[in-house]
């Protein structure tokens, strides 16, 4: 697989009143096409810090991100579906094409064949409100997919769910992205989600963050998330970032 | 339906007939009360007018004093002064949002005039704008406006920053961002201000019209106390509390149409 982004040597300072503050540390971190990679870290360590420098919302103070792409287009999800409850399940689904002012003929078919692929044509004209958790999630996937972008960034993107349909959920999203060929970047906090989903897990330290260890996730049978939990090498896997992560209560 | 539904239901209906009821029960009760006190001259007629009074002098006022045209005088001046004051509200709303240096600025300045009782402006106004309904108007417009630029303004502070966050992921303009997000997020903050708004018209305009007016409800209650005739004062605040409310519930009514079709 050819690679897609470089992020090298990054680094981030936040000045405040009290001082400067470290939040990510030197960070380096190849991404190739298709890849699903996870962030693991403890809750405020600056996980999301860095998806935001990657989309672009946020600088770095050090170092680079190297798209091997000429202008690359980043799709950004967050633990909250941020449907806007005034738009019908449409139009939330094409927002972003109509920000971009690609809202063409072309490109709005291809949201209606992905409300069709994906069970959700039939609520197009109702709002979200009458939709459950999951349902909001995917409508919240495939507006991001509409844009078809070049790498898609999900900050704890199932954190607002409860556990079962949690895992539901993320198998449902998976399956989305596995089929539309999607390369990954997942910010959590969960370290059975990063095992079960994720083909790369980096376990980041606390502040500042930096990569503490980097796992090639080869589970003996490769299926969808829930079933990959039952894997005998998931729980190796996940003792081992267990004690990477050093949690102390 | 069920048998508890209906039950639930009955009980829901009896309990709203049960208020009203209890609240034209006080009306009445407390106009008979006054009625009978100033009759028994328990409370002095001359000072405290009573309700058959003010009836007579509502009356009389429509055929000799062109009572309407007061009134139409009081509610041209309080529609101008609101609609002013909501349209300029909500464009110095959206400048200090974009603006934020400027709001950082100008807020202490908005606390004071804010806190500042308007009317001690009222001679300072009449001597810049003339002795005329602009004076009214300008009058009104000081007290609305500000209250509404903070409810606006706070409003579309309040604006999900996670949607704020997504938008700007897409790469929207500052313009996209007020119109799909800010704007419509602050819909329900924007129209309970024009209740809060319509309110504090009618008391600018009345201020304005004690202060100086040839016309109006504010006149009528100025007239009538250097004239000591307490019957057309009481007149005219009954005939202002029936306005007042009148103009709370068109904005309410209007708030939940508005409301429905979201």
């Amino acid at each position: 697989m050819n690679k897609l982004l470089e992020i090298k040597n990054l680094s981030k300072k936040y000045h405040t009143k009290d001082g400067e503050i470290i939040a990510i540390k030197n960070i380096n971190i190849d991404v190739l096409e298709e890849e699903f990679i996870s962030l693991v870290g403890s809750s405020g360590c600056g996980k999301s810090t860095l998806l935001n420098i990657i989309a672009g919302l946020d600088k770095q103070s050090e170092g680079e991100i190297i798209f091997h792409k000429k202008k690359p287009k980043i799709g950004y999800m967050f633990q909250s579906d941020c449907l806007f409850p005034w738009l019908t399940i449409y139009e939330n689904a094409i927002l972003g094409l109509k920000i971009q002012k690609e809202d063409t003929l072309e490109n709005k078919e291809y949201v209606i064949k992905l409300l069709k692929k994906y069970n959700l044509y039939e609520f197009k004209d109702k709002y979200p409100n009458c939709l459950s958790g999951g349902m909001k999630q995917r409508i919240a996937l495939i507006r991001t997919l509409a844009l078809k972008p070049d790498i898609l960034l999900l900050d704890e993107p199932f954190n607002a769910l409860d556990y079962q349909s949690r895992l539901a959920i993320s198998n449902d999203v998976y399956d989305i992205i596995k089929k539309e060929k999607q390369t990954v970047i997942m910010v959590t906090h969960d370290i059975s989600e990063s095992v079960s989903m994720s083909s790369k897990v980096y376990v980041l330290s606390k502040r500042p963050c930096t990569v503490k260890k980097e796992y090639i996730i080869n589970l003996s049978e490769k299926k969808d998330p829930i079933n990959n939990r039952k894997d005998k090498k998931f729980m190796e896997y996940y003792d081992q970032i267990w004690k990477d992560l050093d949690i102390n209560v | 339906m069920s048998k508890e539904q209906l039950n639930y239901l009955k009980k829901q209906k009896k309990n709203k007939i049960v208020i009203l009821f209890i609240q034209l029960a006080i009306v009445f009760i407390f106009l008979i009360t006054w009625q009978i006190l100033s009759d028994q001259k328990i409370i002095n007629p001359f000072i405290f007018s009573s309700p058959k009074k003010i009836i007579i002098t509502i009356y009389s006022l429509y055929q000799n004093y062109h009572l309407f045209s007061h009134i139409f005088t009081t509610l041209y001046e309080t529609i101008i002064a609101f609609i002013l004051g909501i349209t300029m509200g909500f464009l110095i709303s959206i400048l200090l949002y974009q603006c934020k240096m400027l709001a950082k600025i100008i807020d202490p300045f908005l606390t004071m005039l804010n806190s500042l009782p308007k009317v001690a402006l009222g001679p300072m106004i009449i001597i810049w704008t003339g002795a005329n309904a602009k004076s009214i108007i300008t009058m009104a417009l000081l007290i609305n406006l500000i209250i509404s630029i903070i409810t606006i303004y706070n409003g579309f502070l309040n604006t999900d920053t996670y949607k704020l966050k997504l938008l700007k992921s897409f790469k929207a303009t500052k313009f996209q961002l007020l119109k799909e997000v800010v704007i419509p997020e602050s819909y329900r903050t924007i129209l309970s201000s024009l209740k809060i708004n319509i309110s504090m018209s009618l008391i600018g305009v009345i201020t304005g019209e004690f202060l100086v007016s040839k016309k109006g409800i504010g006149y009528l209650i100025i007239y009538g106390t250097q004239v000591f005739n307490l019957n057309i004062v009481m007149s005219g605040i009954i005939i202002l509390l029936v306005i007042s409310f009148i103009l709370y519930e068109i904005m309410n009514c209007l708030e939940k149409r508005l409301l429905k079709n979201k």
